[in-house]
């Protein structure tokens, strides 16, 4: 098996990424942190996507994944971080089994409303429980990796950000192949002409349900990292303007590549640093102007950009 | 038995609420087929131009209910009507003919936008119009004690049923409507401005919601994020009833509205979880609500 130029190009950024961490400052670490997570929890949304489906509702899987994390390590006593994560991805996938049942037979809004129905109810679940601390969540516990403590401050984050980029690239590397796949191409097909992809001897039931239960199962990846790297999990990661945050930068970066969910959600993670200190009553605003702007001039995301410059030189 | 006539009577109140919530979300969509995020910051506007309104007439002396009623209606008329008629003018004409989620998304955009221009005007203090509840009064049902503003609010959802209903099935406007719903392209041909229509009908919408909106002020405290909490109560009634469908609206509502009065006089710790639960149990069953058109799939 030889690498292709985008895998060499994958490597290579995460490489230089993690070398980056050893010399950037505290706050920077986190940030790119957080913008790893949220992108692989949007990358659960181009999926979709791709099969022409637009969920809002994929912060139920982020927050399946974040509350894993937090209740594995207060009600099991496990501290190891990769073990938390393949716990929340465990619980994700079964969840998504059962749901993937009921919701891939909708399309369009239904499937919009009827996902995030369903992390409403999640949210409404969690912000009832009091023994979880209701609307303010709790603590997630100190974690290890493979038995070593990463200690506290610096070097923690630090950790768990060259632990996100790992998993990140495995994620990466792995849905670069899956889209180009029989099951990945069939869902570009779907969302063109569902009945001429059945009429082709695939069964579209099948494709939607598989790529719905792997986009859950990278979703809860990304709310464990979250988990881990904030040190916190509270109900609002079920919450419906969170999966909108989603859908949102999946249409900044667009379908394109699977680095695009990447570049749309670090640029969106460093401008809310900014902009939520510098104007905390126009955020949202400012939101949904580029969503606009991007909807009407740039429709497949910023990734488009690159392509085009591509054309033209060539 | 107590507790069933509390079910009931609380149950009817949510739901005429709900309705009213509502109904502009699913004459939109009807019409349009426009699933109008936005609808909550319709909502929220309206309640927030109604508490203003409101604060400034007991501020300056005056003390008719009627005159409080006529500046609710008014305020919340105006703000939806005007706000209605930018977003439909400015921004929808752009993008019509565009996938229905793709309509879904600009509304959220709508919605992102109208939130903080919210908090630019009001600021992020709570209003609060309590006045008109309050000079209503109490009114005792036995051993049960209902507010007569929550009544009025009963009453004015079935007026507005009853209005929508007359104006889609009785009158030439809502009958081009209706040939607008059953085939656009169609009554295109036969003379009918679909785009006016369009125009008057998300006016209509939007000014449903403020109304909404406004005829709420005086029961609740008015905070930002008001707006994002309603939207998703008002899917939940109209995707139960089958979307675009006044009927359906209805239905939905008191469904829902049963369901969360149940749940608080039984099982209060489920209160949230019963309205989508009900929305999911509905939709498995019939996947296009209960009053849905199912649309033949096009190869």
């Amino acid at each position: 098996m030889t690498l292709e130029k985008t895998e060499v190009s994958l490597i290579g950024v995460a490489v230089a990424l993690a070398l980056l961490s050893l010399v950037a400052p505290n706050w920077l670490i986190f940030t790119t942190t957080l913008a790893i997570s949220t992108a692989l929890v949007v990358m659960g949304v181009v999926m979709l996507m791709r099969a022409g489906l637009v969920s809002f509702g994929q912060g139920l899987f982020y927050c399946l994944g974040g509350y894993a994390v937090g209740l594995g390590g207060r009600f099991f006593g496990i501290t190891d971080a990769l073990l938390l994560i393949v716990l929340g991805v465990a619980v994700t996938v079964g969840v998504a089994m059962i749901l993937g049942l009921l919701v891939t037979r909708y399309r369009e809004i239904f499937f919009a409303m009827l996902s995030l129905a369903f992390s409403m109810i999640l949210y409404g679940v969690l912000v009832k429980s009091h023994g979880l601390g209701s609307t303010d969540g709790f603590g997630v516990v100190d974690w290890t990796i493979l038995g070593f403590l990463p200690g506290s401050g610096e070097s923690s984050s630090r950790i768990a950000l060259l632990m996100a980029l790992a998993l990140a690239l495995g994620v990466a590397l792995f849905l670069n192949r899956y889209f180009r796949s029989s099951i990945g191409l069939a869902c570009e097909a779907i969302r063109e002409n569902e009945v001429r992809v059945e009429y082709m001897g695939i069964s579209r039931k099948q494709v939607l349900y598989i790529n719905y239960v792997i986009a859950a199962a990278v979703g809860s990846i990304g709310g464990s990292l979250t988990a881990l790297a904030a040190g916190h999990v509270d109900p609002t990661m079920a919450y419906w303007t969170v999966s909108g945050e989603f859908v949102f930068i999946a249409i900044l970066g667009g379908t394109g590549h699977v680095a695009a969910p990447f570049i749309a959600a670090l640029i969106f993670t460093l401008v809310r640093t900014y902009a939520i200190e510098l104007a905390p009553n126009a955020w949202q605003m400012i939101l949904g102007i580029v969503l606009l702007l991007i909807i009407l001039f740039l429709p497949k995301g910023i990734w488009s950009l690159f392509t085009r410059k591509k054309r033209v030189a060539s | 038995m107590l507790t069933v006539w509390a079910i009931l009577i609380d149950g009817f109140i949510y739901a005429s609420w709900l309705f009213l919530v509502a109904a502009g979300l699913t004459v939109i969509y009807g019409v349009m087929r426009i699933l109008n995020m936005a609808h909550g910051s319709l909502y929220a506007l309206g309640a927030y131009a109604a508490a203003s309104a409101l604060g400034w007439y007991y501020a300056g002396g005056g003390d008719q209910l009627i005159m409080a009623f006529v500046i609710i209606a008014a305020s919340a008329i105006m703000v939806g009507a005007l706000t209605g008629l930018v977003i439909e003018r400015g921004l929808l004409r752009l993008m019509y003919g565009r996938d229905e989620v793709l309509m879904l998304i600009v509304t959220f955009a709508v919605l992102l936008i109208l939130e903080d221009v919210i908090k630019l005007i009001w600021g992020t203090t709570p209003y609060s119009a309590y006045q008109p509840y309050a000079a209503m009064g109490r009114i005792n049902i036995d051993v049960l004690t209902v507010s007569g503003y929550d009544l009025m609010v009963l009453a004015v959802s079935l007026v507005i049923g009853v209005g929508l209903w007359f104006w889609l099935e009785r009158t030439k406007v809502g009958k081009i409507l209706r040939s607008i719903i059953h085939d656009r392209e169609v009554s295109e041909a036969m003379g009918v401005n679909v785009r006016r229509m369009f125009t008057i009908t998300f006016m209509i919408g939007a000014t449903l919601g403020a109304i909404a909106g406004g005829i709420t002020a005086p029961i609740i405290s008015v905070v930002p994020g008001l707006g994002v909490e309603v939207i998703v109560m008002a899917f939940a009634v109209v995707v139960t009833g089958g979307l675009g469908s006044i009927t359906g609206a209805a239905v939905g509502a008191v469904i829902v509205g049963l369901a969360r009065a149940t749940s608080i006089h039984t099982m209060p710790e489920l209160e949230l979880f019963i309205i989508y639960a009900v929305m999911a149990t509905v939709l498995i069953f019939r996947p296009n609500g209960l009053f849905g058109q199912v649309i033949a799939r096009k190869i």
